[in-house]
C-alpha cells in the first residue's frame, strides 16, 4: 500500500493526455462501446479491466484509430489527444499511429530480421539520418524492450524465430522505436511466463516516465501492480474509473466489486 | 480408489468384450475403410494408366522427330553454274539441277547407280536441299569455285524408311517413293553416305510446306509462343496483381465488389474459344491489329489468364495473417506501405506460383489462337520484340494442330515431337511452380 501512495502523488501532477467524450462504437448493429467518457493522464499507466467481450480492446483501438481498418466499425463522439480531435477530417490516421504506438495481444513480429523489425518504424518515419543513428535507435529500443541482451548477437535472425515472450518484448521494442507519446498495450503479457511478465511490467513502469501507457489486462494483480489509474468496463459501459488503489480497495459500483472479487467475469 | 476398482466388473458384466477380437461394428467399419481404400487406389491406378498410355504413345510416335536422316553429297561449286542459277527466274530449280548432277555423278563414281534411273535416284534428296544449298552459297561467296562436301536432308519417305515408318511393301503403293529408291538408300547407308543424327533443325527451323515434312521445324512456333508468354507476363502479372491488391486490401465490401468477385470467378470458367471470338472482334476487327501476330495472341491469352492470376493472388494475399497488417499499421505505416513492405513479399511465392500455372495454361491454349489466325502457315521468323510482336507467327499447340491435319505420316511424327516439346515446357514450368511453393512455404 505504501508505493500506492507514491503513485497517487505522481498522478496528481500529470495532466490529461487523452480525453474521450461520449464515445460510441458500433460493429454493424452491435453496440460495443456505450457512451464512454474518460480522461487519461500523461506519464501514467492506466489499466483497462473488465470481463471478456466488454469492449476493452475496442476502446483501446479507438485511441489509435485501428478500428478504421474494420469495415463494419463506426465510431462517434470525440477523442482528443493533447486537445486535438483525432477523428477530425484533417487528421491522418497514419500520422496518429506514429504518435500512438500499439502492442497487440498476440505477438506479431514481422517475418523479417530482429533488426528490421525494430528499424522498420524509424525507417518509414525518417527518424534516423544514417545507419549509425538507426543502429542506435534499434539498440535503445531493444534495451527498453528488455530483450537486448538476449538478441544482441543475432540481430539478423528472424524475429519469428524467437520464443513467444521474446517476440512480445520485440514487439514492445518495435512500438517504442518510433518514439510514440502514448503506448497502447492490449493484454501484452497474456502469452508470457511469470518471469517475462515481470520483465514487461518492470518495463511498463519504466515507460511511464516518458509515455502515457494504457494497458488492457485480465490480471487484477497486474493492474494493481503496474497502473496508477484503472478503468472498469462492463458490457460496453465504463462503469468506474479512478485511482487504482481506490478501485481495488473501495470500489464505488457494486459491479466493480463483484468483478474484482471474482463474482462476474 | 479401491471401491472404483471393485465396481466395474459388476456394472459391465453384460458387455464384457475382449480387445483381441473385433466387434461387429468395428469389423464393418474396417471393411468399409478397406473398400474405400481400394476405390481410391483403383481411381489413381486408372489415372496413372491413362497417363502412361499417353506418354508411351506420344514418346513412341514423337521421339523419332528429334533425329533426322541426312545424305552427304560432294558438290563442286562451279562459279558458272551458280551464276547461271542466280540469273535464272526459278533459281531453286537450277540449284536443284546442280545438286542432282553432283549426286548422280557421285553415285556413278562409287558404282551405286545400278538398277535405278538417275532421275529416280536423285529423288531421294529433299525438296528442301536446293534452298539449303542456295542459302549456303549466298552466305559463303568465298566458297564458290572450290569443291565442297554437303549434307542434305533426304526426302521424308526415305527418312521414314530409316525410322521404320516406310517399308518396301508400302513403297509399292506409294506414289512418292519407289522400292528402288529404298534399295538405293540402303546401299548408301551401307556406304556411310546416309546416316541419321540429332535434328537441331526441328527446334530452330520454321514450318515447311506439305511436300517437305523433313524440313519442318518448331522455330517459329517456339518463338511465337515465347512472344505471347512475354506479352502475358508483362500484362497479366501487373494488372492481375494490382487488381487483386485493390480488391483484397482496399476495396470496400459492398454489392458492387461482390458482383466483381463473382464475375472474376465466372471469367475463369469461360471457355477459351469465347476469348478468341472476343479477341477477333476487339483486337483485330476493332483495333486493327494484324492477324496471326503474337501481340494479339498474347492479349487474348492475357484476358484468359487474368482471372487465374487474380484468384491465385487473392488467395495468396488472404493467406497472409491479418496480424502482420495490424503490426505494420500499428507502427504507423500507411496502408500502401503495409501492403508493399509486408503483405506482398509474403504473398509473392503464391502469386508467382499462380502466375506460372496461368502461363502454363496459356501456353497450351489452342482454340482462341485458331480464331485470331495464328493457324496460318508461317515460313519466316518474326523479328525481335517489340516489333516482332506484330509479325506473323504460330504457336506450339497450334503447330501441333496444324501438323495433325496433314496427310503425310511424317507430319504426324512431327506433331508428336511438338507435343513432347510442349509437354517439356509445361513440366518445367510446373516444376518451377512447385519448387517455389516448397522453397518459400512459410509458417507463422
Ligand atoms: N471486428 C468485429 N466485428 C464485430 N464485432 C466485434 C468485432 N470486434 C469485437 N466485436 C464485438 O465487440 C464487443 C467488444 O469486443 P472487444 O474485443 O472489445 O472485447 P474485449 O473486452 O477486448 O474482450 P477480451 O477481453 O476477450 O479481449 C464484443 O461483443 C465483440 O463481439
Ligand atoms: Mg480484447
Amino acid at each position: 500500500m505504501n508505493d500506492m501512495r507514491i503513485t497517487e502523488r505522481a498522478v496528481d501532477l500529470s495532466e490529461t493526455k487523452i480525453s474521450a467524450r461520449n464515445v460510441q462504437v458500433f460493429y454493424g448493429d452491435t453496440h460495443a462501446i456505450k457512451d464512454v467518457s474518460v480522461d487519461i493522464a500523461d506519464k501514467t499507466v492506466t489499466a483497462f479491466i473488465g470481463p471478456s467481450g466488454c469492449g476493452k480492446s475496442t476502446f483501446l483501438r479507438c485511441i489509435n484509430r485501428m478500428n478504421d481498418t474494420i469495415d463494419t466499425a463506426r465510431v462517434t463522439g470525440d477523442i482528443l489527444i493533447d486537445g486535438e480531435d483525432i477523428y477530425d477530417r484533417r487528421v491522418d490516421p497514419v500520422q496518429l499511429r506514429a504518435k500512438v504506438g500499439m502492442v497487440f495481444q498476440k505477438p506479431n513480429p514481422f517475418p523479417k530480421s530482429i533488426y528490421d523489425n525494430v528499424a522498420y518504424g524509424p525507417r518509414i518515419h525518417g527518424l534516423a539520418r544514417n545507419k549509425v543513428e538507426l543502429d542506435e535507435i534499434v539498440e535503445r529500443s531493444l534495451r527498453r524492450g528488455a530483450i537486448w541482451d538476449e538478441v544482441k548477437d543475432r540481430l539478423d535472425a528472424p524475429g519469428t524465430g524467437l520464443s513467444g515472450g521474446q517476440q512480445q518484448r520485440l514487439c514492445i521494442a518495435r512500438a517504442v522505436a518510433t518514439e510514440p507519446e502514448i503506448l497502447l498495450m492490449d493484454e501484452p503479457c497474456s502469452a508470457l511466463d511469470p518471469i517475462a511478465t515481470a520483465q514487461v511490467e518492470e518495463l511498463i513502469d519504466e515507460l511511464r516516465r516518458n509515455y502515457s501507457v494504457v494497458i488492457v489486462t485480465h490480471s487484477m494483480q497486474q493492474a494493481a501492480r503496474v497502473s496508477q489509474k484503472t478503468a472498469f468496463f462492463h458490457l460496453g459501459h465504463l462503469v468506474e474509473y479512478g485511482e487504482t488503489g481506490q478501485i481495488f480497495t473501495t470500489p464505488r459500483d457494486p459491479r466493480t466489486e463483484s468483478y474484482i472479487t471474482g463474482r462476474i467475469g | 480408489m479401491s471401491d472404483i476398482a471393485a465396481s466395474p466388473p459388476a456394472a459391465g458384466e453384460g458387455r464384457k468384450t475382449s480387445l483381441l477380437r473385433e466387434t461387429d461394428r468395428v469389423r464393418k467399419r474396417n471393411a468399409a475403410e478397406r473398400r474405400f481404400e481400394l476405390y481410391g487406389m483403383a481411381a489413381v491406378g486408372i489415372g496413372l494408366l491413362a497417363l502412361a498410355f499417353l506418354l508411351l504413345s506420344i514418346l513412341g510416335n514423337g521421339l523419332s522427330s528429334f533425329r533426322q536422316t541426312f545424305v552427304d553429297v560432294p558438290v563442286a561449286l562451279d562459279p558458272v553454274a551458280i551464276e547461271e542459277a542466280e540469273a535464272s527466274v526459278v533459281k531453286t530449280s537450277r540449284y536443284r539441277d546442280i545438286i542432282e548432277g553432283a549426286f548422280v555423278s557421285a553415285l556413278e563414281a562409287r558404282g551405286l547407280l545400278e538398277g535405278i534411273d538417275p532421275e529416280e535416284a536423285a529423288g531421294i534428296i529433299s525438296e528442301e536441299a536446293p534452298a539449303q544449298f542456295r542459302d549456303y552459297v549466298r552466305a559463303n561467296p568465298e566458297a564458290v569455285g572450290r569443291p565442297g562436301e554437303f549434307t542434305f536432308l533426304v526426302n521424308g519417305r526415305i527418312d521414314g524408311f530409316f525410322k521404320g515408318r516406310v517399308t518396301f511393301e508400302s513403297a509399292e503403293l506409294d506414289g512418292n517413293v519407289t522400292p528402288a529408291q529404298l534399295r538405293l538408300a540402303e546401299r548408301l547407308a551401307g556406304a556411310g553416305l546416309i546416316d541419321t543424327r540429332f535434328n537441331w533443325a526441328f527446334f530452330t527451323a520454321p514450318d515447311a510446306s506439305g511436300q517437305r515434312p523433313e524440313a519442318a521445324g518448331l522455330g517459329v512456333a517456339i518463338l511465337g509462343s515465347a512472344y505471347m508468354m512475354l506479352v502475358v507476363l508483362f500484362l497479366a502479372l501487373p494488372i492481375g496483381v494490382a487488381a487483386s491488391i485493390y480488391l483484397e486490401e482496399f476495396a470496400p465490401r459492398n454489392r458492387f465488389t461482390d458482383i466483381i468477385e463473382v464475375n472474376i470467378s465466372n471469367l475463369a470458367a469461360v471457355p477459351s474459344i469465347v476469348f478468341g471470338i472476343l479477341g477477333l472482334a476487339i483486337f483485330i476487327n476493332f483495333a486493327g491489329l494484324p492477324q496471326s501476330a503474337p501481340i494479339v495472341g498474347g492479349l487474348v491469352l492475357t484476358l484468359m489468364t487474368l482471372p487465374t492470376i487474380i484468384i491465385a493472388t487473392r488467395s495468396a494475399l488472404k493467406a497472409v495473417p491479418p496480424s502482420i497488417r495490424d503490426a505494420a499499421l500499428g507502427v504507423g505505416a500507411s496502408k500502401l506501405q503495409s501492403v508493399f513492405h509486408h503483405v506482398l513479399p509474403l504473398a509473392a511465392p503464391g502469386i508467382l506460383t499462380g502466375t506460372i500455372l496461368g502461363l502454363a495454361q496459356a501456353l497450351g491454349e489452342t482454340a482462341p489462337l485458331l480464331l485470331i489466325g495464328m493457324v496460318a502457315f508461317v515460313g519466316e521468323y518474326p523479328d525481335a520484340p517489340p516489333e516482332g510482336l506484330f509479325d506473323p507467327a504460330t504457336a506450339l499447340p497450334v503447330q501441333v494442330y496444324n501438323w495433325t491435319q496433314k496427310a503425310d505420316p511424317a507430319f504426324v511424327e512431327r506433331a508428336s515431337g511438338a507435343i513432347i516439346v510442349l509437354l517439356a515446357f509445361l513440366v518445367v514450368m510446373n516444376a518451377i511452380a512447385i519448387l517455389l511453393r516448397r522453397r518459400f512455404e512459410r509458417r507463422w
